[in-house]
């Protein structure tokens, strides 16, 4: 009983922290490694829709965005709200994606050219008229490689 | 001299309590930052544009699966409405033509699957049937994959492997040029 009450007394109750940057550093490399900075503001609203035949998008180097959809309640005063089309970080017009595509492919290895990929980013709720005009565009600038950006879907239909 | 003799007196150690700190500063903006879910989606290859009008192939009525998609998200195949819950099973049923019928694909390799929507149709029901057909396919490669030993269609296959499972159920889904009848 002494000895017990004796130790108790001797020993410092602080829990030591010396680990404690290791903990987080580890966190940290974790976040580091897994972050994927946005690389554009959103002006139009998108919520893709759910699909099971997915493919996963490697190398995001080679990959543009473009999205389609309403514009968000900030931009709606001046742009409306029927559906639009954004490129980078700014609502365009489908003539705007042949020097969209060339600025892109300046940025990419002459090799790799033709494993650019289009990703096509779309509401749900948008009708096919905007999505087709773009996809003529995409085709008359020889941009083949597409993908209809989607979530995986758990249920069956 | 004096002041030599104080330095030998301090321990060595950087103080590193503070270091905790500005790793939890960094861990929190990554936090922050982090945005986790990977792109997916439905990879597709676009035809070439030309501007000549396509030539007009006379094909078989019974080798062309024609689905059409209106306005209002409804579905015609074959010139019948129907689902798209089994819209899969009927696409898997055309293209092998199990029990030989005069009114299904002649062969897989000359089955051909069209799909023609309306400017008016949602981009998510046209994203359903496009990803309903595709499904169609990919189930029947991994059928014939499976056939000849292994477990399931993919990327990791041999590239013969893949090549001769495509040679005998290529996918062909043409899309025609969509109608403009609906609203936008």
């Amino acid at each position: 009983m002494s000895k017990f009450r004796k130790k108790q007394g001797k020993s410092t109750p602080a829990i030591s922290t010396a680990s404690l940057p290791d903990i987080i550093f580890m966190l940290l490399f974790f976040f580091m490694v897994v972050t994927v900075m946005r690389e554009s503001e959103l002006k139009v609203q998108v919520v893709v829709p759910e699909a099971t035949e997915l493919t996963k998008l490697e190398q995001k180097s080679l990959v543009n965005y473009i999205y389609m959809g309403k514009p968000t309640e900030r931009f709606q005063p001046v742009y409306g709200t029927s559906p639009r089309l954004q490129l980078g970080d700014k609502i365009s017009d489908v003539n705007d994606i042949p020097l969209f595509l060339e600025k892109f492919k300046g940025g990419v290895m002459e090799a790799l050219h033709g494993r650019i990929t289009s990703s096509i980013r779309v509401d749900g709720k948008v009708t096919m008229g905007i999505v087709q005009d773009v996809k003529t565009e995409l085709r008359k600038q020889g941009q083949l490689r597409v993908n209809y950006s989607a979530r995986k879907r758990s249920k069956d239909l | 001299m004096a002041k030599n003799s104080s330095r030998s007196r301090m321990s060595n150690e950087i103080n590193a309590s503070s270091m905790a700190d500005i790793a939890f500063l960094l861990l929190i903006f990554f936090l922050v930052t982090t945005t986790i879910d990977v792109d997916k989606g439905i990879l597709v290859k676009l035809p070439p544009w030309s501007n000549e009008p396509p030539e007009e192939m006379k094909l078989n009525t019974r080798n062309v699966f024609s689905v059409l998609v209106n306005a209002n998200n409804d579905l015609l195949v074959r010139k019948e409405p129907a689902e798209l819950s089994n819209l899969r099973e009927r696409a898997k049923e055309f293209i092998t033509n199990p029990q030989k019928l005069d009114n299904l694909a002649e062969k897989p390799t000359k089955a051909i699957i069209s799909l023609k929507n309306d400017r008016g149709t949602n981009y998510e029901t046209y994203l359903e049937v496009y990803n309903e057909l595709k499904a169609a396919y990919n189930e029947l490669w991994d059928e014939e994959a499976q056939r000849l030993g292994h477990d399931s269609y993919s990327d990791d296959l041999p590239y013969d492997t893949r090549k001769a499972i495509k040679g005998k159920i290529p996918m062909v889904l043409s899309e025609a040029e969509p109608t403009s009848f609906g609203d936008e």
